[in-house]
Formats: C-alpha cells, structure tokens, sequence
C-alpha cells in the first residue's frame, strides 16, 4: 500500500462528479480506469486528496456509432472499443491503435477518456484524436462546451480541461471515402511501454486511386500528439508514389522537435519518427488500394 | 478513515474494512490471505497480480478494493475443483513444465484462462501476443506458450 491516504467518493451521476469536482477543486481527481492514475499515485507521483470514482455512471460508458462517425463515452473501456465491430468499420484507426495500449488486462479496465484526459504525449489514444480531429464535450456544473483536439491538448499531460470539469463525450469523426486504409506503428522498448515514436495515417482513395483526403501523426516527438494537415494536403488528388510518401514522412519528421531522455536521444526520435512516418503511410495506402 | 468492501472471491462472499487507499491484491493478499496471487512491479507492467474480475483478466495492483465493491473475482485458488483436480490449464503448464521459479505463473495460468475462454482454437502468434502483459524473467516463454496451446485445447474439449 504505498499510495498516500486520500479520501474516495464514488458518484452516480456525472452532475454529482461535477458537484464534487466544483467543490473540492484543485485537490480532486477523477478515476476512471486508473491504469495510470493508480501507479502513479503508488509511485508517489500524484497526491490527490480527493478521488472521484466515475466507473458505476452507466451514461459514461455508451458507444454509438453512424454514418458521421462514432460517439464514445469518456469511460467507456478501451477492450469495448477495440471489440466493437460497427465502431471498426466507421473509425478502423482506433482498433489499430488499441493494439498498441498497454496490455490485455490493462485494456479491460482502462476507458478511452482517461487515456485523453492523461494527454502523455507518447500515447496512442490522444494521436488518433489530433489525427481525427476529434471533439471532445466537457461538462462541469457551470455547463458544457465542445473542444477540438488540437485545443485540448496543451502540453504533456495538460489539457484545457478546468479542475471542475469532467470529459464526457468523445466524438471521433468518421471519413466517407469507401476506400479508405489506415495504420498505426510505432517503436518502444518492449510491446505496451511507452512509444519513444509512434505514427498513424490515414488515406481516402476515389474509384481511380487518388487520394481523396490524406493524414499524417505522430507521437511521442513533441509536447502534444502532432498533425500535419499544411503537409498532407499536397498529395490530395495525386497517386502517390513510394518517393511522394518518403517525402511527406521526411518533411514531417523534420518538423518535431522531441526531447532527449534516458531512453532515446533527439535526433534518433527523429529519425525513428520519419521511419515510422513512412512506414504508417505506406502500410495507410496499401489498406486503402486492397478496398476496391 | 476506513471503509467497509464486499465482493465474492471464488465463489464466496468476503468482506472487510480496508483503508481507501488498499489496492486489490492487498485485500486479497494481506486481508483474504489468498496468496498465490503475487505483486511482482506493483505498477501493472509485469502481469503477477492477474485475476478475474466480472470474467475480465485485471491487474490487481493497478485497482482499489473499493472498486472492486460488488464484483466476482477469481484468483488463482479458485480455479482448481473442490476435490483438488487441477484446472485443464493448471494441468497444462504442469505437463509442460510451463513454469521455471514460478513466481510469474498465477498471473499466466489466470491470464491463460480468460484468453483461452474468449479466443478457442487460438494460434501460437495469438498466444505469443496475449502474453503482452505477463512478465516471466526466468525467459520461460516457449514452454509457457505450450503450455497455453494445450490448456486452451483441454479447455474447448472439456466443454
């Protein structure tokens, strides 16, 4: 048990989260899956004197899924999103990236919210979000505003979000072309650790094989997961070639500017970062040409 | 302060009054005394401290007890019959030798269990790739795969 003492309060409803959020602020947080929030606190890291257990709030665990796109609710749990087969086909990037959170057991209890809310910068979840451009909807007792992931995340693990608001929905956008493929891959010393680089595209196809919408991330090279849509928008409405994509992946890699710890230097997270780039679209463009 | 929890673990109810900060597997070890589920990093990357939760493979390191307040949990003394015959997967990494120190084989046999009940017939890549968050430092993986191949394979034709 090595965790400083805290007191614990679990909420039935997202109003009474909000009430507790509203009252004790700053000294509150709140425990979704805690699959990083409980190591961290073992580990001494954090010292909420207040958690808020939003795990028994049946509105925060909705998946639903359309034409648009697929709305997830903050606490749904990552194994739910990763099975959902209707989610997979509207939004087949955030399967692909689940495979690379964690583990199994992790998975079964980490949500998708709380992925985002954590915001490390290394992480799957969150590059999705900026790649997608997805919204997320935060409530609090004052009320409820939409944010969009590049406004979310602020910094290695900062968000927007206020010490009184809750992470509610996350809706992730879902693209129209019928030929669509996407990839995730990256690099980290053992499969579930940390990415030291890590990189997910996306490409729509139209019936002659020109892209139709390109998008490009990457993660863990930066404070916050990147996108590169001033970048990406040059290959819309060409085939791209083996060299265009080599390009694409070398400008965008030139672009970060990642950290030197223990584990990696600058320069090799960089180039980790284009080699994933390149790889991430090739793999994109090859899912989307077997859709014919 | 302290706060009551109650749960069922192998079948029986249990309760007890546990600090708010009392992981899972401190209620289970230290209260329960059920302790063949181990802490290995305590920080939910090596997979000792696997056990059922609701028919879920967790890390019970990485949980509250209080979170765990209504739940049916499974360790790893719960899966062998009443009389003692071994679970077919128990059986299965006996047979192989699935174990060197053995440390790591609570958390493999329950990990091996819950992947076997949800992916039958399973391929020896898909074993290799369930194991993701199971640390065995004795590198016993191979005969552990084997193990999980003829436990899975024991479990589908037990049913």
């Amino acid at each position: 048990m090595k965790s400083p003492p805290f007191e614990y309060a679990r909420a039935a409803s997202i109003d009474e989260a909000c009430a507790l959020l509203a009252q004790h602020g700053d000294a509150a947080k709140l425990l979704a899956g805690g699959q990083s929030l409980v190591p961290m606190m073992a580990m001494r890291l954090l010292r909420p004197a207040w958690l808020v257990d939003i795990n028994e709030i049946a509105a925060l665990k909705d998946i639903a899924v359309d034409e648009r796109g697929a709305r997830t609710a903050a606490c749904a749990r990552q194994v739910d999103i990763e099975r959902d087969t209707a989610l997979a086909a509207r939004v087949p990037l955030l399967g692909r990236a689940l495979a690379w959170v964690g583990h199994v057991q992790t998975r079964n209890r980490g949500t998708v919210g709380g992925s985002l809310a954590h915001a490390d910068p290394s992480a799957e979840l969150p590059l999705v979000a900026q790649l997608l451009g997805a919204k997320m909807r935060l409530r609090s007792a004052r009320g409820t505003r939409s944010v969009e992931a590049d406004a979310f995340f602020g910094g290695p693990m900062t968000t927007t979000l206020a010490p009184d608001e809750c992470l509610e929905v996350i809706e992730w956008p879902a693209w129209p072309e019928r030929r669509l493929g996407c990839a995730f891959v990256e690099t980290a010393a053992r499969h579930g650790d940390f990415a030291m680089a890590s990189a997910a595209a996306q490409i729509g196809l139209d019936a002659d094989g020109r892209c139709t919408r390109v998008a490009l991330g990457l993660g863990g090279v930066g404070m916050t997961p990147l996108a590169f849509p001033a970048l990406t928008a040059r290959l819309v409405g060409s085939r791209p070639t083996p060299a265009d994509l080599d390009d694409l992946a070398r400008d965008a890699a030139a672009q970060t500017e990642p950290n030197d710890d223990l584990h990696a230097s600058s320069e090799y997270r960089r180039h980790l970062a284009r080699v994933l780039a390149a790889r991430a679209l090739r793999a994109a463009l090859e899912d989307a040409e077997r859709e014919k | 302060m302290s706060v009551k929890v109650s749960m069922k673990v192998n079948g029986k109810a249990v309760s007890g009054e546990v600090e708010e900060r009392t992981l899972l597997v401190t209620f289970i070890r230290e209260l329960l005394r059920l302790t063949g589920t181990h802490v290995g990093c305590d920080t939910a990357q090596c997979g000792a401290c696997t056990v059922s939760m609701n028919g879920a493979a967790v890390k019970s390191c990485s949980m509250l007890a209080m979170q765990a307040e209504g739940a049916d949990i499974t360790t790893i003394e719960g899966v062998a019959a009443a009389d003692g015959t071994l679970h077919p997967m128990q059986a299965a990494f006996k047979e192989h030798h699935g174990l060197q120190c053995g440390f790591c084989t609570p958390g493999m046999v329950m990990n091996a269990i819950d992947f076997a009940k949800k992916h039958p017939g399973a391929s020896e890549h898909e074993v290799r790739e369930a194991l993701e968050g199971n640390l065995c430092r004795c590198t016993g993986y191979h005969n552990i795969v084997k193990a999980i191949m003829a436990g899975s394979k024991a479990m589908a034709g037990a049913k």
